[in-house]
């Protein structure tokens, strides 16, 4: 149980710390007017559940090759479900709760992992969700192709915005952090991509009524 | 009480926790990226310590504190959320 694009306190200088902060800050600020205006009571418990199992999911590193291991994010899963500003204020919460309770992710870093695993992780998903579904249809086999790209693709974009931050803090030039971080990321999503289908498929059999709620 | 749906899931995800000690102990692809490049050491100890590295402290049997962590949190995390989503719907509830 570590990381994975949890960022520790002491990698990331100042001004990406403060720009990160600011635009999670900005991001929660507009996802709970989002959700004052959009949620309906349906909405209440899922909310609840997705943070639960997210947390629950995230502990659970899978292996991957070369003695490295990942664990799921959820952003993409949430935002599937909810909408993406609902998964932004999902991801924020079980954050703040790791970085506050579990020291898992720097209290200074907390900005940057909200932005990353929040807000790029969330829309990433949501839109790569929109788009290819749009493209296969919204067939059962649609749905789980689409969230199985968009659970990938969320995975290696946040990734790739955790490369960027560790080089613009000077920490690894960006012909290394990029490759370095993406590479790992690429083979971490697949497993992303695996649960986040397992978990739909199970909401699908069971409460199909689930997969229709207003996106937030 | 009637059971719902989410008493249900609220249920699959602790038992999601309780599986927590099964996890791979291997670096993550943010861990394993410092070491390779070696600026692993950068990373700066937490101020506080509550159940730092998901081990409830003061439990020796490591499976057990892993486990008793991953329960607290995931009731905490499902509290904190729900609850957060109630006030929101109170709210626009209240503006309608």
């Amino acid at each position: 149980m570590g990381s994975q694009v949890h960022i520790p306190d002491g990698f990331l200088n100042i001004a990406t710390l403060a720009t990160t902060y600011a635009v999670s800050a900005g991001g929660i600020g507009f996802g709970l007017r989002q959700a004052r205006k959009k949620l309906a009571e349906k909405h209440v418990p899922l909310m609840g559940i997705m943070a639960a199992f997210i947390f629950a999911a995230q502990m659970l590193n899978f292996p991957i090759v070369g003695g490295t291991s990942g664990h799921l994010i959820g952003a993409a899963l949430a935002a599937i479900l909810l909408g993406p500003w609902a998964a932004v204020l999902i991801m924020a919460c079980v954050l703040i709760i790791q970085s506050l309770i579990f020291q898992d992710g720097g209290l200074l870093a907390l900005g940057a992992n909200v932005f990353n695993m929040g807000i790029i992780a969330s829309f990433t998903g949501y839109y790569l969700y929109r788009f290819t579904t749009r493209l296969m249809g919204m067939s059962r086999r649609g749905k789980l192709i689409g969230s199985f790209i968009a659970a990938w693709g969320s995975v290696f974009l946040a990734s790739i915005a955790a490369a960027i931050e560790l080089w613009v803090s000077g920490i690894l030039p960006i012909q290394v952090a990029l490759p370095a971080m993406a590479g790992w990321h690429a083979l971490i999503g697949i497993g992303e991509g695996l649960i986040t289908v397992g978990v739909l498929r199970l909401v699908m059999a069971t409460r199909r009524d689930l997969m229709e709620l207003e996106r937030i | 009480m009637k059971v719902k749906w989410w008493h249900v899931a609220l249920v699959i995800c602790l038992a999601v926790a309780f599986l927590s000690p099964l996890a791979s102990a291997s670096p993550d692809g943010l861990e394993k990226v410092a070491e390779d490049h070696e600026f692993i050491g950068s990373a700066e100890e937490a101020p506080f310590q509550i159940i730092a590295d998901y081990l409830f402290p003061g439990i020796e049997n490591e499976a057990l504190a892993t486990i008793l962590a991953g329960i607290i949190g995931t009731i905490v995390i499902f509290g904190m959320v729900y609850i957060l989503a109630r006030l929101l719907r109170l709210r626009k509830r209240q503006a309608e």
